[in-house]
């Protein structure tokens, strides 16, 4: 490279316009923004949770207090959304509710996301016999559905007489427990398709070390699949807490969940003449799994462009 | 004579076909045959024939990214299926490969310059402080500019990468260069273009290369000498001027005689060629190219011919020459 010098002072000379250095991140977050329905998903996403974490704190009513006097009231302006059948106030027990809601269906997907990308890396990376075992032992668990698995679950944990603070926890990990295989199975699918793709190769080539293969190429091209995924993850799980709560499988009052809040619906009185008691959490559900949903689906647009429908 | 930089002894690569639910091994894709020739430090050999004819997996094996069946691979007197692990990173820097896609041959998430520089990073062969530079410098040689350095794959067009490919593989100043099909995957413009850093790259670095393509009129512009494959075997090698000018195998002068010459006026004889190329994985017997050959004698289906030498470094397999 004998005239390496002169070309290096031409390339500073005629391309020296600074440029920040703006990453991938950045540019998908600018992309994200332009999507007007995903913001608005967001948005409701972040108001829900502002609205249960901070209002309880500004209600005037603790969500166990029992008030036999004001039994099955409806909207008022003392109690905004009426009170229950124990004359509790139902505004300040939908936030409790959610509380409780959204923590676990982000407990149970931070859990079944680090299980799925753990397990789904390791059988990709390695395959074998190592993929073999874990993957039989993924589709053994998707062979069951998830629902009546988690029934019978929540049914051994009554006969168990399991203490109802606990609960709470190993619904958590219930949940997670159902939702890894499908994960794994979505990283593991990804990372042989990238250990395929010519620029592995060419880290081959280049005689790189397994460790910066692994943290440096391939993971950071699973961590966009990781975010959709763990993102539409939270609205499943917070679904399924639902089902399970207002089966009386879940969380058991007087913990309130948005699902075992729905359980006044169960009981033809209450489904007709006090729907203040099913409609606020009922619409509680709804539009944050909406929102989760419709965020993950932009998010997916922006990260993954290659799984749009 | 010099000492020979690679030597690709009797190379052998056959591929399991498993059929079944047992997934039992009922045959083998013979991508590459008995495969030998040398390379001489500085020198460029390309290497043609048609798809499937097992040219790409000689580069593969070469590099060590699919595992030989049989011969051996020596580069420096070196075997390099010979090395364990550790020894075979010290090597790996010296034998580089520019791969045919530019689109997937880089990783979209890592930033051009990062990308570049990683190899010397990762062998530690330069100082932190310095990478920067040196991948300015080889960007610079490349026909890229310093602007380009925080760049992302995607930003840049197909042309482009390649020249990126390339700097990745000259940072680590590599003794050999395995090309496969580098400018295959361009447009015919861009393709000018690469092949002209190609020639700058021989004139001024002096590396050897082993250029594999199917466009005989790039081989000719590059390569000092060239191999024909066929069915994974070498049909025919001589030095370019050689070839080009007196082919002495029938399938070479096929080949040749459907490279575009762009004069109208001049009328030639074409050989077509009928039928397709049989399938490795149940090649014909004797010589593998008899079926398609339209002087083939009774003797081409019996017997495999000798790769032998015909004077002036000209190698060729066919019964037909004497």
């Amino acid at each position: 490279m004998e005239n390496v010098d002169s070309v290096k002072a031409k390339a500073i000379r005629t391309g020296s316009r600074p440029r920040r250095r703006s990453s991938l991140w950045s540019q998908a977050l600018q992309q994200l923004l332009k999507n007007k329905l995903a913001v608005s998903g967001l948005a409701v996403v972040m108001l829900v949770a502002i609205v249960c974490f901070a209002g309880p704190l500004f209600s005037p009513y603790t969500d166990n207090k029992i008030n036999m006097a004001l039994m099955n009231k409806p909207p008022s302006m003392q109690h905004w959304l009426g009170t229950d059948k124990l004359g509790r106030d139902v505004l300040t027990r939908v936030m409790q509710a959610g509380r409780i809601s959204l923590t676990v269906g982000l407990a149970s997907m931070v859990l079944s996301v680090f299980l799925g990308t753990l397990l789904g890396a390791v059988a990709g990376y390695y395959r074998g016999i190592v993929d073999q075992v874990i993957m039989r032992v993924a589709d053994l668990l998707l062979t069951i559905p998830g629902l009546p698995l988690l029934f019978i679950c929540g049914a051994l944990l009554s006969d168990w007489k399991v203490p109802t603070d606990y609960r709470m926890y190993i619904v958590m990990l219930m949940l997670s427990l159902v939702n890894w295989p499908g994960l794994a199975r979505m990283i593991r699918g990804q990372m042989l398709s990238l250990r395929e793709r010519e620029f592995m190769q060419a880290a081959v080539v280049l005689g790189l070390r397994d460790r910066r293969k692994l943290f440096y190429h391939l993971i950071p091209n699973l961590i966009p699949l990781i975010i959709v995924m763990a993102t539409l993850n939270i609205g499943g799980a917070i679904l399924s807490e639902s089902v399970l709560s207002f089966f009386g499988l879940g969380v058991m009052p007087p913990t309130p969940t948005w699902g075992n809040m729905i359980d006044a619906a169960n009981n033809m009185i209450d489904f007709q003449e006090h729907p203040w008691l099913w409609i606020p959490p009922g619409v509680s559900i709804f539009a944050t799994v909406i929102a989760i949903n419709v965020f993950g689906d932009g998010l997916r647009d922006v990260l993954d462009p290659k799984m749009k429908r | 004579m010099h000492e020979p930089l690679l030597e690709v002894n009797r190379l052998k690569k056959y591929f399991p076909i498993k059929t079944g639910l047992l997934q039992r091994t009922t045959g083998y894709v013979r991508a590459v045959d008995d495969v030998s020739f040398t390379l001489l430090p500085g020198e460029t050999f390309g290497l043609v024939g048609e798809s499937g004819s097992g040219k790409s997996t000689v580069g593969r094996a070469i590099v060590r990214l699919a595992d030989k069946t049989g011969g051996e691979i020596k580069f420096k007197g070196i075997d390099i299926y010979g090395l364990k692990e550790g020894d075979l990173r010290q090597v790996r820097p010296k034998i580089q490969m520019i791969f045919q896609d530019p689109y997937s041959s880089l990783n979209p998430r890592i930033r051009v310059g990062d990308a570049i520089g990683e190899a010397l990073l990762d062998h530690g062969l330069q100082p932190k402080e310095e990478i920067r530079d040196r991948v300015l410098e080889v960007l610079g040689f490349c026909g890229l500019s310093s602007s380009h350095y925080d760049r992302y794959p995607h930003e840049f067009s197909g042309g482009q990468r390649q020249r990126i490919g390339i700097a990745r593989a000259l940072i680590l100043q590599p003794d050999l260069i395995i090309a496969d099909e580098p400018v295959s995957a361009l447009d015919v413009s861009i393709q000018a273009q690469i092949i002209n850093l190609f020639r700058k790259l021989q004139e001024t670095q002096g590396l050897a290369s082993l250029f594999i393509s199917h466009d005989l009129s790039v081989v000719e512009h590059l390569c000092s000498r060239v191999g024909v494959m066929y069915l994974g075997n070498l049909v025919e090698m001589a030095p370019r001027d050689e070839i080009f000018n007196r082919p002495l195998h029938p399938y070479t002068k096929a080949l040749l005689s459907a490279v575009p010459i762009p004069i109208p006026r001049i009328k030639r004889e074409r050989i077509l060629l009928k039928g397709e190329i049989p399938s490795p994985a149940n090649p014909p017997s004797g010589c593998k190219f008899h079926t398609r050959c339209p002087y083939a004698k009774e003797e081409c289906a019996e017997r495999k011919p000798d790769f032998r030498d015909v004077g002036s470094g000209h190698y060729v397999a066919c019964h037909l020459v004497d």
